[in-house]
């Protein structure tokens, strides 16, 4: 291949991947956006924080409609997965705890290239290099548990003190086919600590929910004493409630769960889904995202609140979503074989 | 003297419809029994034919050997079964008693308790389920902390009361709402039998007791059995409690794990072969069930006897209405309190004091934003279902009632022949059918309102045969000889007659409809989404606020239905 003809197709591959629609939210765009009217949001976020997200978007873009429609991660990628498999083309802009997700979207040709203004200052590592998808929010999946149940010099210290026989029947997790943090989360713990932990941590009488978002309100309530893994920001959302709830971070590291959003090729309100998604990487969302929701974000704009342990501080477990994509059948049916459905 | 109608008028005579109408009837009739075979028969074939396909739509067993084979399928398999046999069990062992005592005794307050039971009969089981959770989680629901604070214990240091999350928990729930069935069958066939019998019986110097052991139970027997196979079916086909109480336990039931199969990528032959043994089990047990109710086994049971004596409790009223206080207890006053209590309070499991807020009614009404779709999309289907399925069933009834063509047990066989089919089998067959051309309904209203259609045709068409038959066809004959044409005899003789039954068949549907969790759950997609199924959605992440916010408003509604029903009947009566 000559160099021209190199030069020609990346000229091919920018005309290919610039689309007709401008990056930032000009006027041409938002008339677009407004004349369509609709932007349909499905998303893995917590339910009253996509709400909250939602309300903004109202407040700033009045003439744009915004449907939320939350479920699990793994849920999300399902139902998409069986609309466009039946040729319905309902999702304008998407968000999933399994990154491996937006790989998969992407291989299969469904999501549209799109830059929002505010990704140009984030690291390199939470953006993908096409322009596809970006990290919207980060969240870790700590382990956690109810201080009126447990003592604090009782509390577990890392994965390994939860095989002790103590917390037989005090454990709760999520569960890696609902949820793309329980995934991600549990993907992380296999490389660390293999599968043979997994096995032990079965036998410990563990009770088994769905999303990342129910465990921290199971200890909250003190139906269970310790979670496994949960999301942490919806622990900062019972702490901000004074719910009797402490983090703790594992000595063996915590996973680190990123959640990107992307648009979709054939969304069926194309500017208005340019309009969310530039809205949504802003350093007032984001900063939203962070106080209200809890998150953990990129952008380097944002400031994290006093009272939260900062991320450098934290022994981190990187998500993989490269190496754990070919794998997730497999995790899912190993898991569900040891834990149940 | 003129005899009245030997000498019709000019114009009538002349009537214009009588001889240009042509009878309609045979044509249409047959029209009728092409759009049952498609709502009924089409979902079942395209589910025979996938379980019997592999990926290339070759013909293999492999589905079936997985199915037998895998302990993956055994499992829940053996679960259903098993769960389904102690909830018939129980429901038998303590609405018997319940009907028995209602029916033949001087139990006080029984207009309030028949009440009760008529409520736990239209409370949707998995509203019951999710209130269980919040009374009966091992450590956090409040029976449990109640239990705790009263012995003085710890939460997980002593074992909890009950653990909802276990099978067990998961009968018990699941016989809190079938029991109304047991008990309607054994409560009317009391009513049918005379208590003369009985009354020789204690005449003879038999202890009640005894009377009641030799006596009355074999007379009720084929109802007892009856209504044993009918909470069976019910709890063997039910998908929101197992998969509130028994998931979390790790335990699988086929409908969860029919549901299961749903996950991307679907394992549709799979499911499909899965769901052919509860179809089989089903068509069977209501075989049975026809048969034991068919005999009629003892001559006495026939037109009511003289008044019944009722048998005097004395000492017994305490221990009686215990029970039905425990019952009805379990089933309607705990749940209904714990789902009032969480809507207004902030944090479920906290003491009320200081926690109040209408937070919940608030995030519910005013910020989610599935609230309205949901409700729009529930009452749509309500509605819709309820009035083709009226129309339906009306016209379908009278063809086979007045037995007006060949073929009319047909129609019959096809109107009720859906009672056979459990929820998600029906789900997973429509969405065989109508994910692929010629007509692709998945995506839109139209296949859950096939669902919810054709699930209520037998509910539908029971109440319209009933008010149908108390309306002589002589009426409709005299219509005839004076020379209205049959369509025209349907809307002037007819209709006002059966007006009552279709309003009450109407209101049927459309509770039936509203509540309904197991098919949509495999049919729904974001923009169809139903109340039930975003009840469940915020389930997953342990949203229970809004869930009591939306368990009240349906449950509001419902009851509001029973009451212009109610209203209806008693107008008829008077």
């Amino acid at each position: 291949m000559t160099t021209l003809d190199r030069k020609w197709l990346a000229a091919a591959g920018i005309a290919l991947a610039a689309p007709a629609f401008s990056q930032e939210t000009s006027p041409a765009l938002l008339a677009a956006a407004e004349k369509e009217g609709k932007v349909v949001w499905y998303t893995a976020v917590d339910v009253k924080v996509a709400e909250n997200v939602a309300k903004l978007f109202r407040e700033q873009y009045p003439k744009i409609q915004i449907d939320v429609e939350r479920a699990g991660s793994e849920r999300v990628f399902q139902r998409i997965n069986q609309e466009y498999q039946s040729n319905i083309k309902a999702v304008d802009v998407v968000n999933s705890s399994d990154a491996s997700h937006f790989l998969f979207w992407k291989q299969q040709k469904w999501l549209a290239p799109h830059t929002p203004p505010d990704t140009q200052k984030f690291p390199a590592q939470y953006k993908d290099p096409e322009g596809y998808y970006f990290v919207w929010r980060a969240t870790l999946s700590p382990i956690a548990y109810n201080t009126n149940l447990v003592k604090e010099a009782e509390a577990p210290k890392g994965y390994q003190d939860l095989l002790d026989p103590k917390w037989k029947g005090k454990l709760v997790k999520a569960h890696p086919s609902y949820s793309g943090t329980s995934l991600t989360g549990t993907y992380a713990l296999t490389k660390a600590l293999g599968w043979d932990y997994l096995e032990k941590l079965s036998k410990n009488g563990v009770q088994q929910l769905q999303s990342t978002t129910a465990p921290p309100k199971s200890i909250a309530s003190g139906e269970r004493a310790v979670m496994v893994d949960g999301n942490e920001y919806n622990m900062f959302m019972e702490i901000d409630a004074k719910s009797p709830v402490k983090i703790v971070y594992a000595k063996e590291g915590t996973p680190f769960v990123t959640s990107p959003t992307a648009i979709f090729a054939a969304a069926p309100h194309p500017n208005a889904a340019r309009v969310l998604q530039n809205f949504l990487y802003t350093a007032k969302t984001q900063q939203l995202l962070v106080n209200d929701g809890g998150a953990r974000s990129v952008h380097p704009d944002v400031k994290e609140p006093a009272n939260r342990t900062p991320l450098k501080d934290i022994k981190l477990l990187a998500d993989d979503p490269a190496g754990m994509l070919p794998q997730i059948g497999e995790i899912k049916k190993k898991y569900t074989a040891l834990f149940g459905n | 003297m003129e005899v009245i109608g030997s000498r019709p008028s000019p114009g009538r005579q002349l009537a214009p419809g009588r001889r240009l109408a042509v009878d309609l009837t045979a044509p249409f009739s047959i029209a009728m029994v092409a759009l049952l075979a498609v709502l009924v028969l089409l979902p079942m074939f395209w589910l025979i034919v996938t379980s019997l396909r592999d990926g290339d739509k070759a013909f293999t067993l492999e589905h079936y050997r997985h199915l037998f084979v895998d302990p993956a399928f055994v499992k829940p398999l053996v679960t259903t079964l098993w769960t389904s046999f102690a909830v018939g069990a129980i429901c038998v062992a303590t609405a018997a008693p319940m009907a028995w005592l209602v029916a033949r005794t001087d139990l006080p307050f029984k207009r309030v308790l028949r009440m009760l039971i008529l409520a736990s009969f239209v409370t949707p089981p998995f509203l019951g389920a999710f209130a269980w959770v919040l009374l009966g989680g091992p450590n956090a629901g409040l029976v449990n902390q109640w239990y705790y604070a009263l012995f003085g214990l710890k939460p997980f240091e002593a074992a909890p009361f009950i653990n909802i999350f276990s099978a067990w928990g998961m009968v018990f729930v699941m016989a809190l709402y079938t029991f109304p069935y047991v008990f309607t069958f054994v409560a009317n066939s009391l009513d049918l039998i005379p208590s003369e019998l009985e009354e020789a019986s204690a005449i003879l110097g038999a202890p009640p007791l005894r009377t009641a052991a030799n006596i009355t139970l074999p007379l009720v027997l084929p109802a007892l059995l009856a209504g044993f196979l009918v909470a069976f079916l019910q709890s063997m086909t039910l998908f929101g409690t197992p998969a509130i109480l028994a998931l979390p336990a790790g335990v699988d039931t086929m409908t969860t794990k029919i549901w299961s199969l749903f996950q991307f990528p679907p394992q549709l032959g799979l499911a499909a072969a899965a769901s052919l043994p509860l179809l089989l089990i089903t068509v069977v047990l209501l075989r049975a069930q026809a048969a034991i109710m068919g005999r009629k086994g003892y001559s006495v049971i026939g037109g009511k006897g003289g008044g019944t004596r009722l048998l005097k409790l004395g000492a017994w009223k305490a221990p009686a209405l215990v029970l039905f206080g425990f019952v009805l207890g379990c089933s309607i006053v705990l749940p209904y309190g714990v789902l009032l209590r969480t809507a207004f309070v902030k944090n479920w499991s906290g003491p009320v004091a200081g926690n109040l807020s209408l937070e919940h009614w608030r995030f519910v009404f005013l910020e989610f934003s599935q609230t309205k779709v949901a409700l729009i999309n529930t009452f749509i289907l309500g509605a819709s279902a309820a009035t083709a399925g009226t129309i339906l069933v009306t016209m379908i009834g009278y063809l086979s009632l007045r037995k007006l063509v060949w073929g009319h047990r047909h129609l019959a066989f096809l109107a009720t022949a859906p009672v056979a089919i459990p929820g998600i089998v029906l789900a997973v067959g429509l969405f065989l059918s109508y994910t692929q051309p010629p007509l692709v309904l998945y995506g839109t209203l139209w296949i859950i309102f096939l669902a919810y259609l054709t699930k209520e045709l037998p509910v539908g068409y029971q109440q319209i045969a009933s008010s149908l038959k108390a309306v002589h066809p002589e009426l409709e004959d005299a219509g005839r000889i004076f020379g209205a044409t049959r369509l025209r005899t349907l809307f002037d003789i007819t209709a006002p007659l059966i007006r009552n039954g279709v309003i009450a068949t109407w209101i049927f549907i459309f509770i039936g409809s509203i509540r309904e969790l197991s098919a949509t759950i495999l049919l729904f997609t974001a923009k169809t989404k139903t109340i039930s199924v975003t009840m469940f959605d915020l389930r997953e992440s342990n949203d229970w606020g809004p869930i009591a916010v939306l368990s009240i408003t349906m449950l509001v509604i419902t009851f509001l239905m029973i009451a212009v029903i109610t209203h209806f009947t008693d107008r008829r009566l008077a």
